[in-house]
């Protein structure tokens, strides 16, 4: 058995495909009972499926960085 | 865009967090816009230079970013009249008799068909891309840098760890946290 805060980790993983099948099948054992876990996970595909949608752009963080310098700035990350 | 930021009053501008909180919202939008990202990327580069010159004439009646994508509208609009200097390109020809056995009602029968799904979907697409790209904004700085480049950039899980000097579990952590706090944004509208 494998407790929520498991079973949410193997759900965020699974939806980079980095879960291995071991791990989702624990999972599936424990949606079947937990009403939480399940509500989580099917939010957790939505987002990843509205993420797909959407198309999402964005700059990479060395493309950031460049604008930064232009613009004369510093980052403080 | 939300309702109580239009309305609030004393907007101050920040300029040193314009490319952390709306340099991908910017540039999603350019990027819907003008279809090139390296076109894009400028068009935002000039509307930051831009906004960093006309930052005394920010009057804080508008919210900082919708101030930003007004200059950014004004940068695309200015990107299609350079294209288009030729005057004849600009110009828009519609031949309204092109079916013959159509008669009347010609403007009517001109109107997108609200039905249709795939004319729509692109713009409630986009759409949905800036709401997501709000609410990644407001997560802290480094889970929005985590979640961003593995949801969006797809970087491995090895080299975002090299990259920021964290080990998996935090980055698990981290993108969980992420997750979670972007259900709960997006929930009103998109689920």
């Amino acid at each position: 058995m494998i407790s929520c805060e498991q079973a949410r980790n193997i759900c965020d993983k699974a939806q980079y495909d980095e879960a291995p099948l071991k791990d989702k099948i624990k999972l599936n054992l424990h949606l079947m009972w937990c009403k939480e876990c399940s509500g989580y996970t099917r939010k957790n595909q939505a987002l990843t499926s509205l993420c797909e949608r959407a198309g999402l752009n964005s700059l990479s963080e060395s493309e950031k960085e460049e604008m930064r310098k232009h613009l004369g700035q510093n980052n403080d990350l | 865009m939300t309702h109580s930021e239009e309305y609030m009053t004393d907007h101050k501008l920040n300029p040193d967090t314009w490319i952390d909180l709306y340099a991908d919202y910017l540039f999603n939008y350019a990027v819907a816009r003008v279809n090139n990202a390296e076109i894009a990327k400028d068009l935002v580069q000039e509307t930051f230079f831009a906004g960093l010159n006309s930052a005394k004439n920010y009057k804080g009646d508008a919210a900082e970013r919708t101030w930003l994508i007004a200059i950014l509208k004004r940068k695309v609009i200015d990107y299609y009249r350079k294209i288009n200097s030729n005057k004849g390109k600009a110009e828009v020809r519609i031949n309204y008799n092109a079916n013959s056995d159509s008669e009347g009602d010609w403007l009517e029968e001109r109107v997108a068909d609200p039905f249709s799904k795939s004319e729509n979907d692109p713009i409630e697409n986009e759409e949905l891309g800036l709401a997501i790209q709000e609410c990644i904004s407001k997560l802290p700085k480094k889970q929005s840098l985590v979640f961003t480049m593995k949801t969006i950039q797809g970087v491995s899980t090895e080299d975002i760890c090299n990259e920021l000097g964290i080990n998996p579990s935090n980055l698990w952590v981290m993108i969980h946290r992420a997750r979670t706090a972007l259900m709960g944004c997006l929930n009103q509208n998109w689920y």
